[in-house]
């Protein structure tokens, strides 16, 4: 498997051609205040007032490597970066005929080419740019750690083009990791095969098709079984949300209730969308569905979504977040303390799932579905320890995006009055309310409530 | 011996051919050959180790580890010395044969001499494999004087670099009377003439060789005046012709250097030609060239390899542009860097165009501090660039050059800023393509 690397992202539209990005290069790279000695430039001085910085991408395949007769570049298949070997190097500079970016230039007062090399993980350019123009992602240390582990789901699979529950299911399994039982109730999860096919499951672990309605309490009573006898195995139920907040409700509430040593995570794509999609107690106001029907006379569901995660909150578990694919770092420091806390008691992550069959968008957009709902605090990140009785975002969102912006991407919203987003924005707006409210008083008060 | 790949040549358009079929054929057996008895290097450093700038062990582009990690059968001192393409075998000079499914020549280029009476007798050198650059500092290590023969690149840097060993170096142009006439125009080339004769290399562009006459290990050149150079060391650099003389009748068509398409196919089932060796599309012509650059030679050998592996990508990976696989070749630009004596320079495309062919050229001369800057349009198109000391992106104007990229109303400001104009040119066109893409 290829290897996923740290990048320095840049946003010219950000960027004011302030040149502190310049001048904090120098200064870490050469120990001077002559800008000559930056890896990064900043574009200046055109009529027209343009401005962005410019600075090696590390690219995948770098030409600069490839022209270079030293060996004096290499791409380090650790970090991505691009290295420089000074001792190696004779200066002949034909890596700057190769690069098409410039990211590696000539710098006269030191007789030999500098690239940026991130500084070694932590870049001083991004500490200084005030405008945000300059970002060190490092999301891809969460692919490459997990790239690692095995991955315990079959190569092969039967979902939709474009479905956000491959990369869940095989980014879980692999953290979870093989001392795992899985229970997968009727739904999408299976139905891709994940509790297999003529007599094949689609997982390395063992896996398990309960019913509907009793997930949570079969895997508590294997749970139980299994530290009975001494081993400490965790069991694991991915679930749609029928099988979590409809069907499967009275069992999951019984079982979080009691403090069950079980990890839920409900893949909530709100509906039944493997049946047909049908509506389900998650699906949100307005929403089409096979059974919200949109014509004369039904604007499509007419009651609103419950709010699944908060009704979890309440069963006093040990760990409640919410999640979503797109920010995949957050999903797995979320999914490790959920399994911690699956150690002592209940753990409930919801991960709001978007379907591309079901809601209607385009294939490719599945990520982006999940970034506007958080965008525009459709589906706001946080969530609760009850051990450390703390309620907080994880990616708190201070200035949301226009409602219109996420509905409009979603064919089962497109016939949505004014007034029925209108809704939408009110529902929208009392629930980050309620959260922001609960964030402020501290999780104690609701804890005595409990 | 079987091998499903099998490459003649371990430089640049092997090496990276081989890392293009590893990314596609991660098992399929792969043999590479060097006829030299070292790992890979790159005759561009050759000059570097004449002077003593690097030393050998330090520069070879991949080590054992490498090949035994990317499961390659890596052999030295193998070299071939007949094609049979329809027994699908090579023979080698100590007559063990190789079968192949799938070759690619990649041998680059011999060096040529020039028809100077008594020069094939005489006990000259070049400059072109690892062994030429070990005999030449061999013999320097004893020598004074030194006689090079050639002002293009090869002669340049060797000059140079014999010059900075303390050696009393004779700078000998050949038929050309210019410096680099490959790449720099007259202005240019003037100044980094003088450079040359500030440094203490003689180098009279009037001297040229009429014969060399060879007496007792020691050669003596003699010029066309008359005047006659005893020397220690004689290095001959006037050009090099593609390594062919292993074809036989395999029918693979040659004309200077193996004729191949864009895909880096030869007219022959199964063998694919690249780098130095191969004569290839040329970027503005129709007709096939060879380019004998290092760039060229990478790209080139990415191509045959991608081909080689049969990566159904590239037959369906088509672009606007006439409807050609988008990762085909297009045609080699010219560029090239020349670093002597501290100073830099590069030429990239058409760089020795001038008025009169309808370019408009655009100069920039300060030959007191030995700086020159050029940028030659077609339109509203920059075609080439030269600079010498100045601080510009070669790599950026390569790119605007390739992807043609119409200046329109920025022409001016593009010529009085060039820098940042080209980086602002090349950030824009990169997130365009982004943007369409997405
Ligand atoms: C002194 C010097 C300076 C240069 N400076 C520059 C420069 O500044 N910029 C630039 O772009 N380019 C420069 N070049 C040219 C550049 O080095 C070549 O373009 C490049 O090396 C071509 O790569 P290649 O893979 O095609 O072939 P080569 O590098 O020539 O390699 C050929 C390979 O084939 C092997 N081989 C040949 N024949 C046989 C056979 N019969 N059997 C087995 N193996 C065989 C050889 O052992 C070698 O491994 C310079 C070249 C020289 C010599």
């Amino acid at each position: 498997m290829g290897n996923a690397y740290n990048t320095l992202v840049v946003y010219p539209e950000k960027c004011n051609g302030c040149g502190e990005c310049e001048k904090a290069c120098a200064k870490a790279k050469a120990d001077s205040t002559d800008i000559v000695h930056s890896r990064i430039k900043v574009l200046k001085n055109l009529e027209d007032e343009y401005f962005g910085p410019v600075v090696c991408m590390q690219c995948g395949e770098p030409s600069c490597v490839k022209s270079c007769p030293a060996g004096a570049l290499t791409k380090n298949p650790e970090t991505g970066v691009v290295e420089w070997d000074e001792d190696k190097c004779v200066s002949c500079t034909i890596c700057t005929l190769g690069c098409p970016y410039g990211g590696i230039y000539y710098n006269p007062l030191m007789s030999n080419v500098m690239k940026c090399d991130h500084c070694g993980g932590d870049p001083e350019c991004v500490k200084v740019c005030e405008p945000k123009a300059i970002e060190y992602k490092t999301e891809a240390n969460v692919y490459k750690d997990q790239g690692e582990r095995e991955d315990l789901f079959a190569p092969g699979l039967a979902a939709c083009l474009g479905c956000n529950m491959e990369i869940l299911i095989r980014h879980t399994l692999r953290h979870v990791g093989p001392n795992t039982v899985l229970a997968a109730p009727p739904g999408c999860v299976p139905g891709i095969a994940v509790v297999g096919i003529n007599g094949f499951t689609g997982t390395k672990v063992p896996s398990f098709h309960p019913l509907l309605t009793n997930t949570a309490s079969m895997l508590a009573g294997v749970r139980r079984y299994y530290k009975h006898i001494g081993r400490d195995v965790q069991v694991l139920a991915l679930a749609g949300d029928g099988g979590a907040a409809d069907v499967g409700f009275q069992s999951l509430s019984g079982a979080a209730e009691r403090g069950e040593e079980v990890l839920f995570v409900c893949i909530d794509n709100e509906g039944y969308m493997n049946t047909g999609m049908q509506r389900s107690g998650t699906t949100p106001y307005g929403s089409w569905t096979s059974t919200t029907p949109v014509g004369s006379s039904l604007p499509g569901k007419s009651g609103d979504q419950k709010y699944m995660p908060l009704i979890m909150l309440m069963h006093n578990c040990e760990y409640v977040a919410t999640a979503v694919m797109a920010y995949m770092e957050d999903y797995h420091e979320k999914l490790e303390k959920a399994i911690q806390a699956s150690k002592k008691g209940f753990a409930y992550l919801h991960v709001f799932s978007p379907c591309t069959t079901g809601w209607r968008y385009p294939q490719e957009k599945t990520m982006e579905v999940q970034r506007q709902a958080v965008a525009t605090n459709t589906f706001p990140l946080w969530e609760y320890e009850r051990e450390a009785e703390k309620f907080a975002f994880t990616h708190p969102v201070d200035n949301p995006t226009s409602m219109e912006d996420y509905i409009g991407m979603l064919g089962k919203f497109r016939h949505l009055s004014k007034e029925q987003i209108d809704h939408h924005r009110n529902t929208v707006a009392t629930r980050i309310n309620l959260l922001k409210a609960i964030a402020e008083e501290g999780i104690k008060p609701l804890k005595a409530a409990v | 011996m079987q091998t499903k790949y099998l490459i003649i040549g371990s430089s640049h358009a092997g090496l990276t051919a081989a890392e293009e079929i590893r990314v596609h054929d991660a098992g399929g057996s792969l043999t590479m050959l060097t006829m030299e008895d070292c790992l890979p290097y790159s005759p561009t450093i050759l000059p570097y180790i004449v002077e003593g700038k690097v030393e050998e062990k330090l520069i070879y582009l991949r080590d054992e580890k490498y090949f035994q990690e990317k499961n390659i059968n890596f052999l030295k001192g193998k070299k071939v010395v007949n094609i049979d393409a329809k027994a699908s075998k090579v023979s080698l000079a100590d007559g063990s044969e190789i079968a192949y499914e799938k070759l690619l020549v990649a041998t680059g280029g011999n060096p040529t001499v020039p028809p100077v009476p008594g020069l094939k007798e005489a006990n000259y050198l070049v400059l072109q494999t690892m062994e030429d650059a070990r005999k030449i500092n061999e013999v320097a290590k004893n020598a004074k004087h030194a006689v090079v023969m050639g002002t293009g690149l090869v002669g340049m840097h060797a000059a140079e670099a014999l010059g900075k060993k303390g050696l009393q170096v004779e700078l000998i142009r050949g038929r050309r009377r210019a410096v680099l006439p490959n790449y720099f125009d007259s202005d240019a080339g003037k100044l980094i003439h003088q450079v040359f004769l500030d440094n203490g290399i003689n180098c009279d562009l009037d001297k040229h060789v009429k014969e060399v006459e060879s007496a007792n290990g020691k050669s003596k050149v003699v010029l066309d005046s008359g005047e006659a150079l005893e020397t220690d060391l004689l290095v001959v650099g006037t050009g090099v012709k593609p390594r062919i003389d292993f074809l036989g009748d395999s029918g693979i068509q040659a004309d200077k250097g193996i004729l191949v398409d864009n895909m880096m196919k030869t007219s022959v089932e199964n063998v694919w030609a690249a780098g130095d060796v191969a004569q290839a599309a040329d970027f503005y012509g129709k007709e096939k060239v060879l380019t004998g650059i290092l760039p060229d030679a990478s790209d080139q050998g990415k191509i045959a390899g991608l081909d080689m592996a049969g990566d159904k990508a590239v037959n369906l990976a088509f672009d606007e542009i006439g409807g050609q696989a988008a990762l085909s070749y297009r045609g080699g630009v010219s560029m090239n860097t020349f670093n002597f004596y501290g100073n830099k320079s590069f030429s990239v495309g058409l760089s020795l165009a001038n008025e009169e062919d309808g370019y408009e050229i655009d100069t920039m001369s300060l030959p007191t501090s030995c700086m020159y800057q050029k940028l030659v349009f077609d339109g509203d198109f920059l075609v080439g660039a030269v600079g010498i000391n100045v601080t510009l992106d070669p790599g950026i104007l390569v790119n605007i050059i390739r992807l043609k990229i119409d200046l329109k109303d920025k022409k001016a400001e593009f010529a009085s800023n060039p820098l940042d104009m080209s980086r602002r040119i090349m950030w824009d066109s990169w997130r365009g393509a982004i943007n369409t893409a997405g």
